[in-house]
């Protein structure tokens, strides 16, 4: 049997031989510590502190504010030193908490369990809900709001998304190498969630090392199988490894439960489990520090509000001053315009690019060459869609399915007359969605 | 830091290949056909190659100075134009009209629409016709072969005798790039194999060319007929060159597969019932002004979406 794939789908550059033969180091940072109240999709934190209280690592700082919304924690021991509007990595200007650290690391007593499985579902989701835990691929949905379907006995297969297919990024493959344990264990609480689902964990043949050690820990375990997953760009998106593992298709008018499937990525399983058995919230990450430009391309285990210009020195500093820097992977990740913001539940990588490559090359007329359309996986038709942008034309647009776009960015990485495909159809979509939700 | 970085929407990275790095792959394919050509006619095929290319590219630069545009003579698409409408030229073509079909192709039928990415036909195939049909006589007036006096698709529109393998080789009479199908499918391979052109096109058409001249070539199911036909005229360069034209070919597969189909069967009809023993430069041309109707039925569904007449009985 061939690995599982998907149609349509790019084979950039994967740069990851930079970053993948180091282990994890643990960073401590030195100087403030910030903390924007919205690292999730929902509503954003509410604070709990107030300015000059002593907090320890894992102490709340903020509480969800309604369902659909996260806790956030310190990472370090220290002061609260304000409360201000610090940038983020989308160039915005958010509310945060800001805290001195005081260099000693404290932190509050866990409540840890013995055994896992005398805990019941409501136990246990309530746990994962307090410890903060966000889908940290990139996407930020809380995860206990994904683990709470309307119909749990529908749900059939948990997804470990571990193809991490981004260019660049080796956090989820060195997490996966140092501790598959706390992958395969998590898979074992999260399965026993569902009475009628079983465990699926996907990883992308560009990491031999890693299925061979999970497929060892899943011996004796049935309802747990490793699927090997083709190396292709975008294999880790939702859509693309739902089928790939079950061979059913979402749209943007489903959710992944109502085919029965929940796909939760690799780090997020594994801090869950950390929530449950030692009832740990979410305080740290691990980040790539990578790209040309850096000295010593690495991850770090980093906590949660370190600024990125103390990771940049941690990695060695840079051999060349960087002409763009990106939060997250090359394909999905965001230019930042300075370095001066902090790491969140999110951040997957800074990629430290020597080149601007979309500066490199001069947008040109479409030739209608038909390799967009090759690789959408979405199966549109990005230059026509783009073409309808240039015109305005939302509702030719939207006839032409361009809501169904995921942003992979795929037609732009083929593209021969270098045109912006996707910023065009981004614009596109979103002002489709907007419209949407203004009917609703 | 002080400066600030540069940013722009995601994603970040581009792959390589570029419009003129295409075009420059297209020239390169065509090489071998045009080094057969002009050993096989003689140095004034070559004088004609290169007063044909020389043309469009002037053409298209001065068409952007005086209009005050953007230059776009360096995605060298003006020397694919040339190169391949010379290749279509008989090799006794007065000089003086190859400047006119080049500036043809180039100002009318690419320029005035918008230039490359714009024009709905090819512009070296609508040169060729427009000369065909305002020179016919300077355009099929082609060199004596050895054998006899006609191109081997005249004479077997007249039911003479063609030596398949000569054709195949290339020592016949035609225009000055046509005639080596070898030559031509060593560029073929190059483009296949660089993936700059897919085989859909191409395959559909000399498929379904192949069983219109079974079914109707008045010849049954003789093989050398067919090989004939495939060997001769413009079939090879036409499929692999002129009908996988970007610009003019449908944008999906299915769009492909239904206008290689077209290409296949209006080649038939004009070449055993047309008055010309040609068919191939009208069939694509004729085919260029279909393809938004074919991209209109042959949009692709999204992922995730099942055809509606599915669904219909679903429901039942």
């Amino acid at each position: 049997m061939g690995d599982l794939t998907f149609k349509g789908g790019v084979h950039p550059y994967e740069g990851k031989e930079l970053s993948m033969d180091k282990p994890i180091k643990e960073y401590r940072p030195h100087g403030e510590l910030v903390y924007p109240l919205s690292q999730h999709i929902g509503a954003p934190a509410k604070p709990v502190v107030t300015i000059g209280e002593h907090v320890k690592i894992g102490q709340l700082i903020a509480e969800a504010d309604g369902f659909v919304s996260a806790p956030i924690y310190a990472s370090v021991s220290g002061t609260v030193k304000a409360f201000d509007k610090r940038q983020n990595a989308m160039s915005n200007y958010v509310d945060s908490i800001i805290i001195e650290n005081d260099n000693n690391y404290e932190h509050v007593e866990y409540d840890e369990v013995e055994d896992v499985t005398k805990l019941s579902r409501e136990e246990i989701l309530e746990r994962i809900k307090k410890s903060g835990i966000v889908g940290m691929g990139g996407a930020g949905f809380p995860q206990h709001v994904k683990l709470s379907p309307k119909e749990p006995e529908k749900i059939e297969y948990i997804i470990a998304d571990c193809a991490e297919c981004e260019p660049y990024l080796t956090s989820d493959y060195r997490l996966m190498l140092e501790e598959p344990e706390s992958l395969v264990e998590g898979m074992k609480i999260l399965v026993s969630l569902f009475p009628n689902a079983s465990g699926i964990i996907a990883i992308e043949n560009n990491k031999p090392d890693c299925i061979e050690k999970v497929s060892n820990l899943l011996n004796g375990v049935d309802n747990i199988k490793v699927n090997v997953l083709k190396t292709k760009y975008p294999q880790g998106g939702e859509r693309q490894i739902i089928f790939a593992t079950t061979g059913r298709k979402l749209n943007s008018s489903i959710l992944p439960s109502d085919l029965g499937c929940i796909v939760l990525n690799n780090a997020s399983i594994m801090n869950m489990y950390k929530a449950v058995k030692f009832g740990r919230p979410l305080t740290h990450r691990i980040v790539t520090i990578t790209g040309e430009a850096i000295n010593d391309p690495r991850n770090f285990d980093v906590p949660l509000g370190t600024n990125f210009m103390e990771l940049v020195e941690a990695a060695g500093g840079f051999v060349e001053t960087p002409e763009k820097i990106i939060c997250g992977g090359p394909m999905m990740g965001f230019a930042v315009s300075n370095m001066d913001i902090p790491v969140v539940k999110t951040t997957s990588a800074m990629l430290c690019m020597l080149h601007d490559q979309i500066a490199m090359y001069e947008a040109t007329h479409c030739i209608n060459c038909g390799k967009c359309v090759e690789v959408c996986p979405a199966r549109l038709v990005p230059s026509r869609l783009a073409k309808l942008m240039e015109h305005n034309d939302i509702e030719g647009f939207e006839a032409m399915h361009g809501a169904e776009c995921m942003e992979c960015g795929c037609c732009n990485y083929i593209c021969p007359a270098k045109k912006h495909l996707t910023q065009m159809i981004r614009t596109g979509r979103q002002t489709v969605l907007t419209n949407r939700r203004k009917k609703k | 830091m002080g400066a600030l970085l540069n940013v722009s929407s995601s994603p970040h990275v581009r792959c390589k290949l570029t419009t003129q790095k295409i075009m420059l792959a297209v020239i390169i394919a065509l090489l071998p056909a045009t080094i057969f050509g002009i050993l096989n006619f003689g140095p004034y095929s070559l004088v004609l190659v290169l007063v044909t290319i020389g043309t469009c590219v002037l053409t298209e630069y001065v068409f952007n100075l005086v209009l005050k545009r953007k230059q776009t003579v360096n995605d060298l698409s003006a020397v694919v134009t040339g190169l391949l409408l010379a290749l279509n030229f008989p090799s006794t073509l007065p000089w003086y009209l190859a400047i006119v079909g080049g500036f043809f192709a180039i100002f009318f039928v690419k320029m005035v629409f918008g230039g490359l990415g714009q024009n709905f036909m090819n512009p070296a195939l609508a040169a060729r016709c427009f000369m065909v049909i305002s020179f016919a006589g300077y355009m099929t007036n082609f060199p004596l072969d050895a054998m006899g006096r006609a191109t081997p698709l005249t004479r077997l529109k007249a039911g003479e005798g063609v030596d398949v393998f000569k054709m195949f080789i290339g020592n016949t009479s035609g225009t000055i790039g046509e005639t080596s199908v070898i030559a031509i499918l060593i560029g073929a391979i190059i483009l296949l194999a660089l993936g700059i052109i897919d085989i859909t096109i191409p395959g559909m058409y000399i498929l379904t060319f192949s069983i219109f001249i079974l079914l109707f070539g008045k010849h049954g199911f003789d093989m050398h007929f067919l090989t004939a036909h495939l060997c001769g005229g413009g079939l090879m360069l036409g499929a692999f060159f002129m009908a996988t034209d970007y610009v003019t070919s449908p944008i999906t597969t299915k769009g492909r597969i239904i206008y290689g189909a077209i290409l296949g069967i209006l080649t038939g009809l004009f070449r055993i019932y047309g008055a010309s023993a040609e068919g191939v430069s009208f069939a694509i041309i004729f085919s260029n002004l279909l393809v938004p109707l074919i991209d209109k039925i042959s949009m692709p569904l999204p992922f995730g979406y099942n055809k509606p007449k599915k669904e219909g009985k679903a429901n039942e």
